[in-house]
């Protein structure tokens, strides 16, 4: 049991993708222009990732090895294909804002990696809670950088206004926020995680 | 004068790392040294190119005509990867020199979002909306692609210039590692903005 | 239970296995989603049609028409030609962007929609709402590119240019004097297709023969709303 909740916990705080491993740092930039945005594409990681990492446990013996890359991408991008399908289908103005970004799940180093170094070695139930805790992870910091980004940047959060737009700090909506935002916030938690 | 505008918008209004946020992981990764950048950056260059010309023959004779777009993600990024082992191959019998310069960093270039990020844009044809006048044919597309990535490489040399500098000075320990790379990123991505509205 | 070997066959097979499997299962996924995709796409279109056109019951849109690389999409209620939305491209700040511009039957701005922008957030993207937005010179909505000089008041025009971003505004009102264009041209047209149809329908008896008798000009009756 403490094994489980061990893995659970592991992507969610110790090793979270994107303060800890500093990985998938493209979506993490790119989709964080407000709360909603951010989360919207960290549940979309969050489905790939388990998905994937279910079946790639489930199938993990039955690939040789020399071609376990190729298959794992095979696995990846047909769950990522299935989250496009299904977002254009029943949300598709989140899809359009998310754009070229849900496509791009395919290559976040988070997925494969995981793939790589959780699930080829550890049994479904297992890799389902990596991925889930992991997925997380992710989900949560997008948010919080999504969050602070809009809060700054034009006033609001969660598309609820805070203070008046016209006090709002365009530039954290704008590319170089996100870098700002983002080096502000990883040192802050490199100093809290020092004590 | 559409090839001229097409450069500049791709090399630096629309700058792939700074604007479009696409290829931030080699970014942050092979910058410590500019010589590992410029390798990373030739090498990116090359396959970028090359991918985009091969994809959007897919595209365009494969998947539109058997009505099967949906399948663009999964074609292409298999693609990609087979196209990496077969430049790796190749390079390593034809130009081993070239090899040496390039070899280390092509398995990481798989992964490298900027590759699959523009395939995909060139494919559907949506980066010419970012151009004006510019057309989403095979010619155009693939002067695109190479615009792109030699922006990914100018952003990458000199990103790498400033962090060799940066690596002689004294940095708050909190913002050690990548927070500062972050920050001078940001510092970039601001000087980049300077040139929107240029095209 | 043990790793499969990596000798050819147990490779070519596996990998065929999950290439198929994936394919079986994003086929049949594909076939599921087609018709929800379809009809989300075809709902946006009709709705940013019909939200930039005069508020008439029972409107009905004709067959769209090219002009100049603009669309027209010509609304009718009954027989009485309303207004026309205009579907227009321009260049703005940051790329290409397309707008929906509705002109009522006296050639005013109805409404307009932004469809597609990549305008700088926080900036040029206030276009969206900043010019029906009844404050100061800004709102467009109710005049006419006849009466009202469709330029942004920096260059001695009558529309208020949005802050900080005067050249996705020039743009913007670029597109709509564009649209305006369109509209003029092919409104006789349209003045002279339901005119035509005024004339057969009561000839012809009855608004079903009347439509086939029309056929060429075909404005009407290709979507019911």
């Amino acid at each position: 049991m403490s094994k489980a909740l061990n893995t659970f916990t592991n992507g969610l705080l110790r090793e979270n993708p994107t303060f800890g491993l500093v990985l998938g740092m493209c979506p993490t930039l790119a989709t964080t222009t407000s709360a909603i945005n951010g989360m919207s594409m960290g549940l979309a990681t969050l489905f790939v990732l388990v998905c994937s990492n279910v079946v790639i446990s489930l199938l993990r013996n039955l690939i040789p090895d020399k071609v376990h890359i190729p298959a794992y991408i095979v696995v990846i991008a047909s769950f990522v294909t299935m989250v496009q399908l299904l977002m254009q289908a029943y949300l598709p103005a989140i899809y359009e804002t998310l754009g070229l970004f849900i496509p791009l799940i395919v290559v976040n180093c988070i997925v494969l990696g995981r793939a790589e170094a959780f699930a080829a070695k550890n049994n479904a139930g297992l890799s389902a809670l990596d991925g889930l805790g992991m997925g997380l992870g992710f989900t949560l910091s997008l948010t919080v950088l999504g969050a602070v980004r809009e809060l700054l940047g034009s006033g609001m959060c969660f598309n609820m206004p805070v203070f008046p737009e016209n006090y709002g700090m365009l530039i954290f909506v704008l590319a170089p926020g996100a870098f700002i935002a983002l080096a502000y916030l990883m040192a802050l938690i490199q100093k809290l995680m020092k004590k | 004068m559409v090839y001229l505008l097409i450069i500049i918008s791709a090399i630096f209004v629309n700058n792939i790392v700074f604007s479009q946020f696409l290829g931030i992981c080699p970014f942050l990764g092979v910058s410590k040294k500019i010589d590992t950048a410029a390798g990373m950056g030739a090498a990116v260059t090359f396959v970028l190119t090359l991918a985009t010309v091969v994809t959007y023959l897919l595209q365009h004779f494969v998947l539109i005509p058997f009505h099967v777009e949906f399948l663009q993600t999964i074609l292409f990024i298999l693609v990609i990867a087979a196209l990496v082992q077969m430049i790796e191959i190749v390079l390593k019998k034809i130009s081993p020199s070239l090899y040496q310069a390039l070899g280390v960093f092509l398995p990481l270039i798989t992964t490298n979002c900027c590759i699959l990020g523009v395939a995909i844009l060139v494919g559907d044809g949506t980066w010419a909306g970012k151009v004006p006048g510019a057309e989403a044919n095979l010619l155009q597309g693939t002067i695109y692609a190479f615009a792109t990535a030699v922006g990914f490489a100018v952003a990458l040399i000199l990103f790498a210039g400033i962090r060799e500098q940066l690596a002689m000075n004294k940095i708050p320990k909190a913002m050690q590692g990548t927070p500062i790379a972050l920050l001078t990123a940001g510092l970039l991505a601001m000087a980049f903005m300077g040139f929107s509205g240029v095209v | 239970m043990k790793r499969l070997e990596s000798n050819l066959t147990n490779m070519v097979l596996s990998l065929t296995v999950v290439a198929l499997a994936a394919a079986a299962l994003l086929g049949g996924l594909y076939v599921v989603t087609a018709e929800p995709i379809a009809k989300q796409k075809q709902e946006k279109q009709q709705a940013a049609i019909i939200s930039v056109l005069p508020a008439v019951e029972g409107l009905t849109i004709g067959e769209p028409e090219t002009l100049d690389g603009m669309t027209l999409y010509k609304a009718f209620a009954g027989e009485t030609w309303e207004g026309t939305a205009v579907e227009v491209a321009e260049n703005g700040f940051g790329g290409t962007f397309k707008v929906m511009v509705g002109f009522d039957k006296e050639g005013n701005v109805v409404n307009y929609e932004v469809l597609e922008h990549q305008e700088t957030p926080g900036l040029g993207d206030h276009m969206t709402s900043w010019f029906k937005t009844d404050k100061n010179r800004q709102s467009v909505i109710g005049k006419s590119p006849e009466t009202t000089k469709f330029v942004v008041s920096k260059d001695g025009g009558d529309v208020d240019a949005i802050t900080a971003a005067t050249i996705s505004s020039r743009a913007f009102l670029r597109a709509v004097e564009k649209a305006y264009a369109a509209y003029k041209s092919g409104e006789v047209q349209a003045v002279s297709g339901a005119s035509i149809l005024q004339q057969e329908a009561p000839a012809a008896g009855s608004g079903t023969e009347a439509d086939t008798e029309g056929a060429e000009q075909q404005p009407i009756n290709d979507t019911q709303l």
